[in-house]
This record gives C-alpha cells, sequence and structure tokens, in this order.
C-alpha cells in the first residue's frame, strides 16, 4: 500500500459536515464520528441537518440530509461558526449549504465524484458545473471515488459508503480505529454480527483510502476523560430525566421535533413501570396528565408548539385546580405550522402567559444537554411542591445536539414520593392556602376525610364554588404568592465573565454555549463584555438588576422576533422587543436593548461576536452627549 | 401501571354506608330537571355497592349535568368543557383502585368532548359514563345541541335548527371495541336504577345514554314519551335486564333482546320513533387499556433505579 506524504496540521478545533440524501447515512456517519471523538476525549457538540421533507427528490438541495460536528481539544458548548471541512455525497446536497452561508471560505470539500462520469448527461453536466463553480469560489474542493471503492466490498454502496466515509475522516482526524471499531459494534450490536463485520471492512476500507491518497491530516488534541461521560441529545436527555424523576405517566400526541422524546421513553419506560400514552390530541393528552396528576401520580406531557397551544385550557385548568403538572415544550419555529425542524425561542410569552385570566406557572429553560437531564427532575419536583404547572422550554437545536456530559448518579431524592393515602386531619380543608405562602396540602383521591370536587370555577378553601368577590381574590392571591414562594428559593445566577463592565448580554435556553464562546473571545480580546444565562423565566429570579446596574449596556441575545431598529417605520414608540428583553424591562425597569435572529438554525458564536462589537461601539446619541 | 403497596392491602373492615354518607349539598338544577333523578339512582347505587366515598371519584366536563360531582360526598373533578374522558382515563391508569364515574352533557360528549368519546369507546377503560342527552345547551341558556332534534327552535336556531340529530347510541355502537351501552330515561327510576347498576357492574368502558329532561328550555318535547307509554321499548332478555311485572304492566311495549347481538343492537338503536330502554349491547370480552398496558411486579426505586442506570450505561464511555 503506499502512503501519501503527509502534512500534519495541529488544530484547537474543526467543523465538519457529512452530507447525503436521506437514507444514505450520513447521520450516522456523522454522530458515530461524534462518539469515536468525544471517547477520545475531544469536546464535541453534533448537530443534526434534517431534510424538511419525508422523501426529498434525490440529489435535491431540500433532501440535505446529515450531520456536523464540531470537535474541539477542550469541551465544547455549541455547534460554532461555518463549516471547515465537507464530505459530500453529491454536489446538489452541498448547494443548499454553501447558499446559506454555513461554509467557511476556503472550506474543504470532499465530493462523491461518480457523478462526474454518470450516464445521464444532465446529471453530469450539473456536477461539472457545480464543481466548476465551487473551484471558482475558492473552496478546496478533493474528488473522491466513494462509490467505486465501496462497490468492491458491497453490492450496494448507497448502504455503506457512510461508513467509508467515516473511516476517511477517522484517518484525517488522526482517531484511534480501533475506537471507531468499537463504536461501530455499539451502534450496530442490536443487529448481528455480519452487519458489524461488513461496516468494520468499510470503515477500514475508508481509512486505507485515506492513508493512500490524500497528502493532510489533523491532530486535534484530546484530554482523555477520567470520569464516565454519556453522550446522548436533548431529547434522549429528557425522556431520561421523566425515567428519574421518578414520574410514571407521560401522555403525548405525536409533533416534531419533540416525538423523538416519546419514542425513547416508549422503548424504556415498561421497563420501570411507566407508560407513555400517545392521546387522540393534544388537549387529550394533557387532560389525561392532569387526571394522573390528580390521582397522584406527577405526569409530563411532551409537546410542540402547535401542540402546546392546544394545551392552553387544560393548562389553565391545573393552575386553577393546583394540579402539579409537567409541560414539556420543544420548541420549533412558528406561528402555525411554522418550521417543524428548525430551531426558534418563540414560545417564551406564551409559556409564561399563556391562557387565559392569572394563569401563574413556572417557566424554566435548560441551556445544555445535561440540563435538559436535571431540568425535567428539578421540574418535577417543583410542580409537587408547590402544585403548580412547570413549563420546560427546550428547543429543536437541543433536541437533537449531542453534547458528552458526567454519567449522573442516580439519587433517590430525585423520585416522586409514593402517593400520600394518609386521612386529612379533621377541619383541614382542600385548600387551606397558608397565608404566607400560598401553599396547601394536597388532597389525593383515596385520602379518608378529604372528599371534595376539584373545580375549574372559583372556589374557596373548601373547594365551593364562590361567586363572591372575597373569595375570588384571595383564590388568585394565594395562587400568585407560590410563585413568589418558589422565587424566594431562587439563586441569583453567576456572571460569566467580569462583575461590571461596558456590556452585559443576558440570555436562555440553548444559546448559552453560543453567547459564552463569543464574550470570552471578546473578553481575550480586552473587551469588558460578560453574561448571564437565565435558567428560571418565571419567576426571575432576583438580583438581576443589581447586575445589571454595574454595566453600562444590557442587552439580550435571542432566537425570537425583535423588530430592527433600522427599519424606517420603527421608532422607539412601536419597537417590538424579544421576549426576555421585554420581561426584563418591565421587571428591572433597566433599558435593555435586544439583538435577535429566526433563521431556523442555532445563532452562531461568530454572529453574537458581531452583534457585540456593534454594541459596544458608542450610540449616536451617546457621542453627541 | 404498577400497582402501590397500599393497594394490594385487603379491607379488613368492610364499612356500612348510608345515602347521607354520599350527599353533598343541595343540588341547585331547575325542579323537575332530570339530573336529579340520575343523582338519586347514582347515589342509591354508591350506597348498595357500599363504595368507599374516599376511593370513588366522578369526574365532568361543564354544563348543568357537569355540576354532578359537587353533589356527591365522593372525590370529584369539575373540569373543562367537553375533556371529561381523558382526565378519568389519566385516573383510572395511575389508580386503578379507584371507582371512576363520568357525567357528561350532550354538548359535552357529542360536540366539543367527540373526539374523546370515540376514543374513549375504543381504549375501553373501565368506567361508568353518563351521559346527560337533554337535547339542547342547558347551561349556556338554550342553544342547539348536536343531539337536538330537527326543527328545535333555540337561541342559535330561532327558526327551527336544520340538521338532523346525532344518534349518541348509533355512534357509540359504530365503534372498535365497544363493550356496553345502555339507555335510560330520567322518569322511569326503576329502570333507570337497574341500567345504573348494570353499567357499574360491567368491566370496561360502560356508556349510558340517559334521556334526560330540560324543563327549563325544552319543556314539551318528551311529551310524546311521557303520555305514551308505548313509545317506551322496555329491552328484556335473561342475559341482559329483566323488566319487573310492575313495569310491564305500564310499558307495554317489550323487546325480547339478547345484548350480545351487535347487530341488532344497531338496528335498535337507529328507532328513532320509540325510545329503546334497557341494555342494548354488552361484551365482557373486550380487554381494557389499562390491563392491556399494565407491566407486571411492583414499581420499587431498585427497579427504576436499575432501569436507569441500564440505560445510562448505553449510552456511557468509560475511562479508557
Ligand atoms: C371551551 C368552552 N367553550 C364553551 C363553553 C361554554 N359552555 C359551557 S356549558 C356549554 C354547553 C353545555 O351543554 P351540555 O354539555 O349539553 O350540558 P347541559 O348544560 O345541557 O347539561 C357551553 C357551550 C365553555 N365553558 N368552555
Ligand atoms: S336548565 Fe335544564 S338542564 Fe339545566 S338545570 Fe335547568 S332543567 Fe336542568
Ligand atoms: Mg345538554
Amino acid at each position: 500500500m503506499q502512503t501519501a506524504q503527509k502534512t500534519v496540521t495541529t488544530l484547537k478545533e474543526h467543523v465538519v459536515e457529512i452530507l447525503s440524501d436521506s437514507g444514505e447515512g450520513a447521520q450516522r456517519c456523522g454522530q458515530t464520528l461524534g462518539a469515536i471523538a468525544a471517547r477520545t476525549g475531544n469536546g464535541i457538540w453534533t448537530v443534526e441537518i434534517i431534510p424538511a421533507e419525508i422523501r426529498p427528490p434525490a440529489r435535491s438541495i431540500a433532501g440535505a440530509s446529515g450531520n456536523r460536528i464540531r470537535i474541539g481539544s477542550t469541551r465544547v458548548s455549541n455547534g460554532g461558526d461555518e463549516t471547515d471541512l465537507v464530505v459530500a455525497f453529491n454536489e446538489q446536497v452541498l448547494l443548499g449549504r454553501v447558499r446559506a452561508g454555513e461554509l467557511k471560505p476556503g472550506c474543504t470539500i470532499l465530493l462523491e465524484n461518480m457523478w462526474r462520469s454518470h450516464g445521464d448527461a444532465a446529471i453530469a453536466a450539473a456536477y461539472a458545473e457545480t464543481h466548476a463553480r465551487l473551484v471558482e469560489a475558492g473552496y478546496r474542493v478533493l474528488e473522491i471515488p466513494m462509490e467505486q471503492a465501496c462497490r468492491a466490498l458491497v453490492s450496494d454502496p448507497r448502504r455503506g459508503k457512510n461508513m467509508f466515509a467515516l473511516g476517511m475522516l477517522c484517518n484525517l482526524y488522526s482517531l484511534e480505529l480501533q475506537l471507531a471499531r468499537e463504536q461501530i459494534a455499539l451502534t450496530f450490536g442490536k443487529k448481528d454480527a455480519a452487519v458489524v463485520a461488513q461496516n468494520v471492512k468499510l470503515l477500514e476500507a475508508g481509512h486505507e483510502w485515506a492513508e493512500a491518497n490524500l497528502d493532510f491530516k489533523y491532530v486535534i488534541p484530546a484530554k482523555p476523560v477520567t470520569a464516565p461521560q454519556v453522550v446522548i441529545n436533548g431529547n434522549t436527555a429528557i425522556a431520561l430525566g421523566v425515567l428519574a424523576s421518578g414520574m410514571e405517566i407521560c401522555a403525548m400526541y405525536p409533533i416534531t421535533p419533540a416525538t423523538s422524546a416519546s419514542h425513547y421513553l416508549s422503548d424504556v419506560f415498561e421497563k420501570v413501570g411507566g407508560i407513555v400514552h400517545q392521546a387522540e390530541d393534544e388537549i387529550a393528552a394533557c387532560a389525561f396528565a392532569i387526571g394522573a396528576s390528580y390521582a397522584g401520580k406527577c405526569a409530563v406531557t411532551i409537546t410542540s408548539g402547535p401542540g402546546y397551544s392546544l394545551k392552553q385550557e387544560a393548562i389553565g385548568l391545573a393552575v386553577m385546580g393546583e394540579i402539579p403538572l409537567v409541560v414539556v415544550n420543544v420548541q420549533r419555529g412558528g406561528p402555525s405550522t411554522g418550521q417543524p425542524t428548525k430551531v426558534e425561542q418563540g414560545d417564551l410569552m406564551a409559556a409564561i402567559f399563556g391562557s387565559h385570566g392569572d394563569a401563574p406557572k413556572v417557566v424554566m429553560a435548560p441551556s445544555t444537554i445535561e440540563d435538559c437531564f436535571y431540568s425535567i427532575i428539578t421540574a418535577r419536583r417543583i410542580a409537587e411542591t408547590f402544585n403548580m404547572v412547570v413549563v420546560v422550554l427546550s428547543d429543536a437545536s437541543l433536541a437533537t445536539s449531542q453534547q458528552p456530559f458526567a454519567r449522573p448518579e442516580f439519587s433517590e431524592s430525585w423520585v416522586a414520593p409514593p402517593v400520600d393515602q394518609s386521612a386529612i386531619p379533621e377541619g383541614m380543608k382542600p385548600y387551606d392556602w397558608n397565608e404566607a405562602t400560598g401553599l396547601a396540602r394536597r388532597f389525593i383521591p383515596g385520602q379518608p376525610n378529604g372528599m371534595h370536587t376539584l373545580t375549574g370555577l372559583a372556589h374557596d378553601r373548601a373547594s365551593h364554588v364562590a361567586y363572591d368577590p372575597e373569595v375570588n381574590e384571595e383564590s388568585i392571591h394565594f395562587r400568585s404568592l407560590k410563585l413568589a414562594a418558589l422565587q424566594k428559593t431562587l439563586k441569583t445566577p453567576p456572571v460569566f465573565g467580569g462583575d461590571s463592565g461596558d456590556l452585559l448580554v443576558v440570555g436562555w435556553g440553548s444559546t448559552q454555549g453560543a453567547i459564552e464562546e463569543a464574550v470570552a473571545t471578546l473578553r481575550a480580546e480586552g473587551r469588558k463584555v460578560s453574561s448571564v444565562h437565565l435558567r428560571f423565566l418565571q419567576p426571575l429570579p432576583g438580583g438581576l438588576k443589581r447586575i445589571m446596574q454595574r454595566f453600562r449596556r444590557v442587552m439580550t441575545i435571542e432566537g425570537n422576533w425583535s423588530d430592527r431598529p433600522d427599519d424606517a417605520i420603527i421608532d422607539e414608540d412601536n419597537r417590538r422587543y424579544s421576549a426576555l428583553a421585554l420581561l426584563l424591562r418591565a421587571r428591572t425597569l433597566v433599558d435593555v436593548d435586544c439583538w435577535s435572529e429566526v433563521r431556523g438554525e442555532p445563532i452562531k458564536p461568530g454572529t453574537i461576536r458581531r452583534v457585540l462589537l456593534d454594541a459596544l461601539k458608542p450610540k449616536a446619541k451617546e457621542r453627541a452627549r | 401501571m404498577t400497582m402501590m403497596a397500599t393497594e394490594c392491602l385487603l379491607e379488613l373492615c368492610e364499612q356500612r354506608h348510608e345515602l347521607e354518607d354520599y350527599q353533598s349539598g343541595v343540588p341547585r338544577w331547575c325542579t323537575g330537571c332530570g339530573d336529579n333523578a340520575i343523582l338519586a339512582a347514582v347515589q342509591r347505587l354508591c350506597r348498595d355497592e357500599g363504595l368507599r366515598p374516599e376511593k370513588t371519584v366522578f369526574v365532568s366536563g361543564i354544563g348543568c349535568s357537569s355540576r354532578f360531582p359537587h353533589y356527591m360526598r365522593t372525590y370529584g373533578f369539575h373540569g373543562i368543557h367537553g375533556r371529561a374522558l381523558p382526565v378519568a382515563e389519566g385516573v383510572r391508569l395511575a389508580r386503578p383502585d379507584l371507582t371512576v364515574f363520568v357525567n357528561t352533557g350532550d354538548g359535552d360528549c357529542c360536540s366539543i368532548g367527540a373526539a374523546h368519546w370515540i376514543h374513549a369507546i375504543r381504549y375501553n377503560m373501565n368506567m361508568t359514563v353518563f351521559l346527560h342527552d337533554n337535547q339542547i345547551y342547558g347551561l349556556t341558556k338554550m342553544q342547539a345541541s348536536p343531539t337536538s332534534p330537527r326543527g328545535t327552535k333555540s337561541n342559535t336556531t330561532p327558526r327551527g335548527s336544520t340538521l338532523e340529530a346525532l344518534q349518541p347510541l348509533s355512534v357509540t355502537l359504530g365503534v372498535q371495541n365497544v363493550s356496553f351501552v345502555a339507555q335510560a330515561v330520567d322518569w322511569i327510576p326503576e329502570s333507570l336504577f337497574e341500567i345504573v347498576k348494570a353499567a357499574y357492574h360491567h368491566q370496561g368502558f360502560s356508556f349510558v345514554r340517559i334521556v334526560q329532561r330540560c324543563p327549563e328550555w325544552l319543556p314539551k318535547v318528551w311529551d310524546p314519551w311521557l303520555h305514551d307509554p308505548k313509545r317506551i321499548l322496555m329491552l328484556d332478555h335473561p342475559q341482559g335486564m329483566q323488566v319487573s311485572d310492575g313495569l310491564k304492566q305500564v310499558y307495554k311495549n317489550q323487546l325480547a333482546h339478547d345484548p350480545s347481538n351487535l347487530d341488532r343492537a344497531r338496528e335498535i338503536a337507529s328507532d328513532t320513533d320509540r325510545i329503546p330502554v334497557g341494555i342494548l349491547y354488552r361484551n365482557p370480552e373486550v380487554p381494557c387499556y389499562e390491563e392491556l398496558r399494565a407491566t407486571p411486579g411492583l414499581r420499587t426505586t431498585a427497579k427504576l433505579k436499575q432501569g436507569l442506570e441500564a440505560e445510562l450505561d448505553k449510552f456511557t464511555f468509560w475511562p479508557q
């Protein structure tokens, strides 16, 4: 075997993409690459590239399916900026990525070359033309005979090329082949040994091919892991969180991008005595969960935007009846059907203020994959401690991204206690609200002496329907007081960066990694920028105003809509602020600015860096002073 | 669902209950409202069957009829319009040790909650459901409901409703997994009680449509049937319910109907001229969703930990 003369470059990090038509296995290739890098001790963040349609035509721009892996020598907190290297199984799937500006200038492209000599002249011409344009645009395009090489090993290269590509990538990134073999055995272990052997053969072929024919290699130094790590995506983390919280019932109706959490849960929940109930619609799912919670077993319902809208009336009932309930909303683009597979943080206001009347509920937002797991455990506990609805706002980015984190160590304190069936003391009422906190013991069917009818109508302490003005106001007062009681237990979030400075960035949810990366870069350049990331959005933790006051300017970075100040008709009288900015302005009376985008993609650290640099420039007004 | 430890304990001392043990407050229905008769029958059932008030839950939606749980001294859940059934299903799945009843109106069940009704039949969970069918929206002051006969004058159909009425019995009998369907009228307390009792004893989704008078908004609709007992069709069968001699004297029109005959049940249900009273269909063999979904063994923290660790193992990589 010949070996090409190699240039070996050591990198701090790289962003790699694998793109194919759907069904060609690029996603599996990417996930496996990520897992191998993670096992090596690299930091990783993987993002799925999901075609918008179920059966997109072959070789189409919209059909691009694949995975994007950011590999770093230290912990990676987000998907990063533009891509450094792409493997593409045809030239068309590349085009959408090029148009979206996802490829770095000069990016290396490893392109399947079978199309150049394709029998269909139109296809061959399209390939040649695109190839020429990519070269002209300055990309480093390497044409690779993947199909040809695989054909020597398997009859249908469409079903094996991904492992060949994986082998090439392992070679290019100097990853140990043995780890890759093990990972393949893990991934395909469920199938038979022949399948594993076949895939390993393809892997090795790819590795050999790259060794012999490519003249470059990368090394991304890794720190071997010292403690056990798990690599999962946010939806799996949510499902495992449901398991770990001791909840027993999940009622749901399928909806992208939340469904995969329920898929996984459906597979594993019964082993520990749990049930996933696929209801006839989201209203039923929410009502079903409420029924189960009322009967003593705090339940969860998992959904996304459109389903979340449908649940609103039932959520109000849970608020009114003070029934604990966990509602997970894996946000997607909205309104209406919007962008089912895309990222957006558009449901914050709906989560806090949804349902009619005064319906106080708790709203949390996990910001990492690990957080998705622990948020559910916390949500269940808060729900049952305060007899409240807790909404957990994840999003499409967390849902499909993978990031390693320390393997959780099970604690009995995570688990819901057994259903309390002890008798209600004489004279105690179902809503004996504590004057200071609004809390009352939860009455559960089966408890002797606790018989009453829970009602969504206004009611007094005995749960008797009440139209009395005093009673109505008293009950609203106490339901609201519970939020304050919870708020008293929340810690002020830590400031990332310095305690004071020129600019404070506030964010929530999946943007944490990108924001902190941008802040760290700017601080390294000497800028006085810091950030705060909020996990509780309702209630907001205390101390925020004091933090803000130590900075010259405060702004939020969010994935939802805010009016652009440079639009001709937008001014301070009509500008719509991003959701968190609006909340913070109301809460703190600080002039919080905002920047947001709704492009359906995770916000990049590089984009945030540019936005913050711009925000650091003195404004025209300030200059005039 | 797995069982809780407390569910496994035998009830050692059987308690005797009186009617008052199930009564709560003074019903606020209009005088002559058929809901009063339904309440009386159900309270009697609870007493006769010795149901433990703390182990019994009445779930309802919204409407005059959905006030029902407030008048029972058991646990009650007076929820939101149309959603009584999914709430009751959640209760049932979480707590197989509880006895679950549902009270729902014709608007509640057949209009806003229609999707849940269809699916509840299919789930066939063990609960007893009373459709209080007064053929009108009572609480919101007289609007046509899906079961209002064509021509019903109401506040939203001042010149008479234009659509044929939906037949709740026919709909229910048309759904896969249907296991118990009966019909009662509020003005024959004896058969009402017997039907309610048979429904309670059926293991599965027992659906009882109760023809319920609303003297407030539709004072005359049932007059033809009230004044002419021959227009009541008493279903009588050794496998179903046996009509007492007393009733046979008044309701001369009787039909021997074997409730295991689904086709015949559907035919009887489609009779709009006469009101069939009794059990139309019963099939104790249809499996209940909560049993199909039951997981074996007691759920313990140790089992949970074991399951979680096994799952985490699948995704864990250990230090080399
Ligand atoms: C979502 C919603 N829509 C409308 C209503 C108003 N509403 C209350 S009861 C009712 C109809 C009640 O009719 P039915 O179910 O037949 O019960 P009845 O009063 O006749 O017993 C309506 C429309 C409501 N409470 N909630
Ligand atoms: S309005 Fe009709 S249904 Fe409602 S309580 Fe009065 S009589 Fe009964
Ligand atoms: Mg009605």
